[in-house]
């Protein structure tokens, strides 16, 4: 049985049974790359995603029970039309072996669009689920501000 | 399309075609040139084995992991600097497995001296010995030792690839080179026409290079400055590929299970179960291993969780308590070093007060980001790899060996690392990849493993025991006699990764102890091995990393009991010895205000450490919220003699920093039956945004030589913190990881 799922404006009919995590689905079956296996347990959030405008864990989320379109890093912005979060990450040069960073930026994006002037403690709340091994977090935190200052500007 | 067309792009450095160019450049302190192991298609030119170039532009080869430490930028800048080729219009490749990238630093670095007081003769002495990295196939990214080995090196590789495609353009204009300029990626003519690199390519390969003279550091345009990372646009787009990335037609994926009982064997196993999970397609016995390969990672990773297998016993005594008593036991053996014994350690100085104390760390696992992974095809004559790994030309060999092919049949496709820090540098992934892959001749397979394989099999960084003495006389430290007890990662990697068996005092046990730059009249350190099986390697920083907690630690409990300040206690003993040092203790003395007095509530420790070539001073601050203890703050100040790329040294040092106060924080790695206790990152947590201090960083360059920058804001970060909640709560740190005695923020 097939199962339709909407992937940063596209639709795929996937083969796969239905209690296969949506990370897996991504990675395995669509080829979907950006977004990481870290933990399996959501510990990490490597593989944060949008479902909707929700930031989630792609690991937790079994592709029966996906409840909107999802929208993966791959999806927010391209090498050659960056979003504007991915211009601030590159601006600050935040990433370092860079394997965390599609989920650090998936939550940023969704950080802020719920709050488009987060304070230190606003970001401290929404990012102490993504593990960075590298500690690229002095960055992180300076690039979601100037991200922030950006969005307002327009 | 653009994946697969990015692998068969990338192929053309490995592809059996043709041999064009080849030409080696006077560029390698080595009597005879390896030999280049680029193989480039037609209308491709391999100008040296570091520069290939093609109707598309330049590609460089940086043969150095990109794990995250930004060595793929700052080498492409050392060669673009005097190429003349605009970085942002290079690529930048890891380049196949071959002699001619041997790392000639990392030998230099075994040499017994402590390296601070490197002498000129003992530096060039160094330079010589590193051409044996050539011979032992030292292709290897670790001991911070990158732009150490390709500071002059790669400068000299740009400059002499340049002088020869000036030598093909005067040779077809009819004038002579001098009368031409070089400028992003063309020579110009004195008419003011040029002609591109791509254009001059095949010309210039047919022609030596003459001698070159390096430009003046004030004439550079990338060294020296913060460059854009090369990488960074990659990696904040989900575009970057890493191992666990690779994909191929017909792939199939494939989770593992090895003894959890480090090093034991497998008696037998019943797969029945698994075999009919969906989407599972075989499940293989690899000898002390299976894998379950299936259609999707997920549902091997199912299936494998229904394989009962039945293990035999670990090789080593099976609890944490036994590992340590045996390491405490060494401490009556015959002392494997001596590494430094000054003056009289023996007598106690008259009229001086004595300090004794015992330290313990645990074993620490890697937890890189994304955790081990292999993709192989073996096609019953050539074997393929696909990994991120720290040293191709072992992993070579030792897959060759295990496919049963020629070495020169096994093809090394070097990834993006997400993470090493010491673990990708070990060769089990590729092996078991290796194994799997020779069972399914044909069909590419990708072995990844999961975050509790990866953190159940790692190769740890040893649990340690340091026993120290010391005393204090007038305020100063006249005494320390450090005795230093644990596994040695040396004797067990050497003979992991190249089959040696090495003899004599371990350096690296005692780094970061004996090699400090204190002048203590009567000042020795011992070094004390422990035989035990438990699988030890390299940890960003290896012996320093324990090292530095004991020495520096103690070093503040002397100040302490000589009641004078551990900053101004530690400059007074290192006047004289080492400038640079001093520097840097004087610098973060300054940037944190450093009174020696705190306000109730706060605390402030200082620790420092000089490693791979590089002296750093950290500062950290701690504060009491209510009964938890916050890290406030953190100043680092480094020496690094030239600063190539200013924000990668100050990344590099904040990740260093934070590295080892996660560890100092909640890193343990503790054994029951014989396996490891900690699954996940639940159970072996790091410090992440919310907890992470702000920092400050200075970079200084007054040091004599060129120092590393991977690893040496590691090592003080560990008893910075401890003697800050030392100066907080007035308990001292003396067993890691502090969240056990202390409330931190977690």
């Amino acid at each position: 049985m097939s199962t339709s799922l909407k992937i940063n404006g596209k639709t795929h009919d996937v083969d796969l049974p239905e209690d296969v995590p949506l990370l897996w689905v991504l990675r395995d079956e669509i080829g979907l790359t950006g977004t990481k296996y870290g933990c399996g347990v959501a510990a990490c959030g490597a593989c944060t995603v949008h479902i909707g405008d929700t930031a989630v864990r792609s690991c937790q989320v079994a592709l029966g029970d996906v409840w909107d379109d999802v929208t993966t890093i791959e999806g927010l912005g391209t090498p050659e039309t960056m979003a504007v979060i991915q211009s601030a990450w590159v601006e600050h040069q935040v990433a370092q072996c860079g394997y965390c960073q599609s989920g650090q930026i998936m939550q940023a994006a969704a950080l802020l669009a719920e709050n488009d002037s987060p304070t230190d403690e606003d970001i401290d709340l929404a990012m102490q689920g993504n593990l960075c091994r590298c500690g690229t977090y002095p960055r992180i935190r300076a690039a979601i501000h100037a991200a922030s200052a950006k969005m307002k500007e327009v | 399309m653009s994946r697969i067309g990015k692998i068969a792009r990338r192929s053309f450095l490995i592809g059996s075609v043709a041999i064009v160019g080849g030409v080696a450049f006077g560029a390698y302190k080595i009597n005879q040139p390896a030999p280049n192991p680029l193989k480039p298609l037609t209308g491709q030119t391999a100008l040296n084995p570091f520069i290939l170039i093609d109707a598309e532009g330049v590609t460089l080869i940086a043969p150095r992991a990109e794990m995250g430490q930004g060595v793929h930028t700052t080498w492409a800048a050392l060669i673009a600097e005097e190429l003349d080729v605009a970085l942002e219009d290079v690529r930048v490749l890891h380049g196949p497995a071959g002699k001619a990238y041997y790392n000639s630093a990392m030998m230099g670095e075994a040499l017994p001296g402590k390296g601070y007081d490197t002498s000129a003769f003992q530096h060039s002495l160094g330079e010589a010995m590193g051409s044996i990295g050539k011979l032992v196939d030292l292709q290897l990214t670790g001991g911070s030792s990158s732009m150490k080995d390709g500071f002059v090196r790669m400068r000299e590789t740009g400059a002499a690839a340049r002088e020869t495609l000036k030598q093909a353009a005067a040779n077809r204009l009819g004038i002579s080179r001098d009368q031409l300029k070089t400028e992003n990626g063309s020579v110009i003519a004195p008419d003011g026409s040029s002609l591109t690199y791509s254009e001059l390519a095949e010309d210039a390969a047919g022609i030596t290079p003459p001698d070159v003279t390096l430009r003046d550091p004030s004439q550079w345009r990338y060294l020296g400055k913060s460059t854009p990372r090369i990488d960074v646009v990659g990696k904040s787009t989900g575009t970057a590929q890493f191992g666990i990335d690779t994909r191929l037609p017909g792939m199939k994926f494939a989770a593992l299970r090895a003894n959890p009982r480090l090093g034991g064997g497998m008696k037998g196993f019943d797969a029945s179960a698994a075999e009919t999970m969906p989407g599972v397609e075989k499940v293989v016995d690899l000898g002390n291993a299976v894998a379950v390969v299936a259609n999707n990672t997920w549902l091997a990773q199912q299936a494998l969780d229904m394989v009962e297998i039945d293990w035999e016993d670990a090789p080593y005594p099976p609890e944490t308590d036994q590992l340590f008593d045996a390491i405490a036991r060494s401490f009556d053996e015959k002392p494997n070093s001596s590494m430094r014994d000054d003056g009289d350690a023996e007598t106690l100085p008259e009229g001086a007060t004595e300090l004794t104390v015992e330290y313990r760390v645990p074993y620490l696992a890697h937890a890189t980001m994304e955790p081990m992974n292999a993709t192989a095809l073996h096609d019953g004559i050539t074997l393929d790899v696909w990994c991120g790994n720290q040293d191709p030309i072992f992993q070579q060999k030792k897959c060759a060996e295990l496919a049963g092919v020629e070495q020169e049949n096994v093809r090394i496709h070097t990834t993006l690392m997400g993470g090493g820090f010491g673990r990708r540098a070990e060769l089990d992934f590729a092996s078991y990849a290796t194994l799997l892959a020779t069972q399914m001749k044909g069909t590419p397979v990708q072995l990844t493993w999961s975050r509790e394989e990866d953190m159940r099999h790692d190769f740890y960084r040893p649990g340690a025991i340091g026993r120290f003495r010391g005393a204090i006389k007038d305020g100063r430290a006249v005494l320390l006699d450090g005795q230093i007890a644990a596994q040695s990662v040396m004797g067990q990697s050497l003979k992991r990764y190249a089959g040696i068996s090495p003899m004599g005092p371990d350096k690296v046990h005692v780094e970061g102890a004996f090699n400090q730059p204190y002048g203590i009249p009567n000042y020795r350190i011992r070094g004390y091995l422990t035989d035990l099986a438990v699988p030890v390697g390299s940890w960003r920083s290896v012996g320093n990393s324990h090292n530095a907690f004991f020495h520096e630690t103690f070093i503040d409990e002397l100040a302490h009991a000589a009641g004078r300040d551990p900053l101004v206690f530690r400059i007074e003993l290192m006047q004289g010895v080492h400038a640079p040092s001093v520097g840097c203790l004087e610098a973060v003395r300054e940037m944190s205000g450093w009174t020696g007095k705190t306000p109730d509530g706060v605390g402030r420790g200082v620790a420092f450490t000089y490693s791979f070539g590089t002296p750093v001073a950290e500062v950290i601050e701690v504060v009491d919220e209510d009964g938890t203890i916050r890290i406030r703050k953190a100043w680092i100040a480094c020496d690094v003699g030239t600063a190539l790329d200013p924000s990668i040294i100050e990344a590099q040092m904040e990740s260093g920093l934070i590295y080892g106060l996660s560890a100092a924080c909640f890193g343990e790695i503790t054994f029951a039956g014989g396996e490891v206790e900690q699954f996940n990152f639940p159970d072996y947590d790091a410090l992440r945004l919310h907890n992470t201090p702000e920092i400050e960083t200075r970079i200084l360059e007054t040091n004599r030589y060129l120092g590393g920058v991977g690893e040496p804001g590691t090592p003080p970060s560990m008893p910075a913190l401890g003697n800050a909640l030392f100066d907080l709560t007035g308990k001292r740190a003396r067993t890691l990881p502090l969240s056990k005695e202390f409330d931190l923020l977690a």
